[in-house]
């Protein structure tokens, strides 16, 4: 084993090799490789349709690719289910907010800490030392996200009531109180006017460098994604077309042709 | 005045007949909120709860004719009777399993299938489960006494005399399941609002995908519902079965639920309490004011008319949610 090959792994929180995804006859994703590194900003960037969404479902496992490895902290990872992946502390939030609607903003960020909270059921039925230990503990922990992202006034609201800009605000709470090792975001700031824009970005900056959390995050705002990424990935019609530095990218020829629609 | 006293103590009535009604409905709403699925089992979940609990309880051999008819041997029960705290933490430990076989045999290879297979799978279940309770305990007729108090009331009658110069007769057994069912809803609610496994339990109700995203297994979940739709069955049949035997009708027990599910709404859990009271009230009334003039017997159809003028007029029923079609 030569020297690159162990600081490559070091550095690298997540290699995915190879992967292709068919839903029946289509291709979703066809022998997509590229990494993300430990404390980067990795953007997915690509026209409408062209598997950006499908690459995210395949990272935290809802969609099982038929070819290709991922890769993750050093290891090969086997095939699991959503909720074990969870466990790996990968956390992301959804293009179309996927948030609670009926409970409140605290218990929506609470359910984000579920990995961290072992106690049984029996403890929990009967509200035992340990389990109520755990609910305050991991509560502390929510509330000083709520206190990062200021939504403090909105604790106890029913989130189905907050408007759509504090509702994106909630979900990404929800993914940080499982205090990720890679963040996954889906259109952060589709829908969203230039205000909340600017909050989100700089909570998705914040994050990043004062937890050094990896983010990988799907934009169609290019002012946004050449501001906020360190590296930029292009898929198009499945396929990764372009794969560098944000100015790199956006003098690609192949990613201007994808964006332009010129004819393959 | 004498006719509002009257009307007063059959509201009285129906309104622990209703809350009979809302347990059963209860069972229902939690399966559906949790995993979408109409579990048409409920009502012979109730059956096959009470069945278990009385067959344990007296000390009949599980699948006893089924062993003489094969091997020609006559045994007829264990000869003893079984502390009734025992046979109810068995009956109890039976449903759990239930429960867990349900989601290992049947939801587990069913997941993201059409609602209607689940539903489907779950008519067969009924079935099933029904034939399966008589194979083991026997087919007949069967009394359950578990040491609920039982007959009319001597406190309720003496102190509603001294009030109004009328005696209400209200059977003690209503009474207590009347407690027991509130405790039971109070129990449910601060488990769902204060604990992980709760706060668990209402995320997948909301959104399967975002639940999974955060780490909920939702298999675990299923389990852990149909265990508890399987407790309220078994509260629902000691009381059901106290009152009127234990008996396959016990099953139809839950068609009277389904219109109390039309009135509350599927997915609303308030919903089917209230729900159960309203209809469990308003079909004593009906038929204490208007049966008489059209010939009585009403509440054989009462509850079925209302469920179907909620369905012409407010489809979600009163609490459920209004269903949206983006097009």
């Amino acid at each position: 084993m030569n020297e690159t090959e162990v600081t490559d792994k070091v550095d690298t929180l997540m290699d995915i090799k190879k992967v292709t995804l068919r839903f029946g006859g289509v291709k979703a994703l066809s022998d997509v490789s590229f990494n993300i590194k430990e404390s980067e900003i990795r953007a997915i960037i690509g026209p409408n349709g062209a598997g950006k969404s499908s690459m995210l479902n395949v990272i935290n496992g809802f969609y099982t690719p038929q070819e290709g490895e991922i890769w993750f902290q050093g290891k090969r990872r086997p095939k699991l289910k959503p909720h074990q992946i969870a466990y790996q502390r990968i956390a992301r939030t959804f293009q179309n907010i996927a948030l609670f609607e009926g409970m409140t903003v605290l218990d929506n960020m609470m359910t984000g800490r579920m990995i961290y909270m072992k106690s049984g059921l029996l403890p929990q039925l009967l509200w035992w030392g340990k389990a109520e230990r755990e609910e305050t503990e991991n509560r502390m922990i929510v509330e000083r996200i709520i206190d990062f992202l200021e939504i403090q006034h909105i604790r106890k609201t029913p989130v189905g009531m907050l408007p759509y800009g504090l509702q994106k605000r909630v979900e990404l709470g929800r993914a940080l109180a499982a205090e990720p090792k890679l963040l996954l975001l889906d259109e952060p700031m589709a829908g969203m006017n230039n205000e909340e824009k600017e909050d989100m970005c700089r909570f998705i900056l914040d994050v990043n460098e004062e937890l050094g959390t990896s983010i990988a995050l799907i934009e169609h705002d290019m002012g946004v994604v050449m501001d906020l990424a360190d590296r930029v990935v292009v898929i198009d019609h499945g396929e990764k077309i372009a794969d560098g530095l944000p100015d790199q990218v956006r003098n690609d020829q192949n990613v201007i042709d994808a964006y332009l629609g010129v004819a393959h | 005045m004498q006719t509002l006293l009257f009307a007063l103590e059959v509201s009285l009535n129906g309104f622990m007949t209703g809350i009979l009604y809302s347990l059963v409905a209860l069972g229902f709403v939690l399966i559906f909120k949790a995993s979408g699925v109409f579990n048409y089992a409920q009502g012979v979940m109730v059956l096959f709860a009470a069945l278990t609990l009385v067959g344990l309880q007296q000390g009949i051999v599980p699948f006893e004719h089924l062993i003489n008819n094969l091997f020609g041997t006559s045994i007829h029960g264990f000869g003893w009777n079984m502390p009734t705290l025992l046979a109810l933490l068995l009956t109890l430990l039976t449903m759990l399993l239930l429960a867990w076989l349900v989601e290992k045999l049947i939801l587990k290879h069913l997941v993201n299938q059409n609602p209607v297979i689940l539903f489907m799978a779950t008519i067969g279940l009924a079935y099933f489960l029904e034939g399966f309770g008589d194979l083991m305990w026997g087919a007949d007729v069967k009394k359950l006494d578990i040491g609920v108090p039982m007959g009319i009331s001597d406190t309720v009658e003496s102190t509603t005399y001294d009030w109004f110069g009328y005696g209400f007769f209200i059977d003690r057994l209503d009474i207590t399941a009347s407690i027991v069912a509130a405790l039971l809803v109070i129990g449910l609610t601060i488990f769902s609002q204060y604990s992980k496994t709760g706060r668990a339990l209402r995320a997948v109700a909301d959104d399967h995908q975002a639940a999974l995203s955060v780490g909920i297994s939702l298999r675990q979940i299923w389990v852990i519902v149909w265990s508890i739709a399987g407790l309220v069955a078994l509260i629902a049949g000691i009381f059901w079965g106290s009152k009127s035997g234990v008996q396959f009708s016990l099953s139809l027990v839950a068609l009277k639920a389904l219109p109390v599910l039309m009135l509350g709404g599927l997915t609303s859990i308030p919903g089917a309490i209230v729900g159960g009271l309203l209809i469990g009230v308003g079909e004593k009334l009906f038929d204490f004011l208007v049966g008489p003039m059209i010939g009585g017997a009403t509440e054989n159809w009462f509850a079925y008319v209302v469920a179907l003028v909620f369905l012409l007029f407010r489809p979600q029923g009163l609490f459920g949610e209004k269903i949206i079609e983006r097009v």
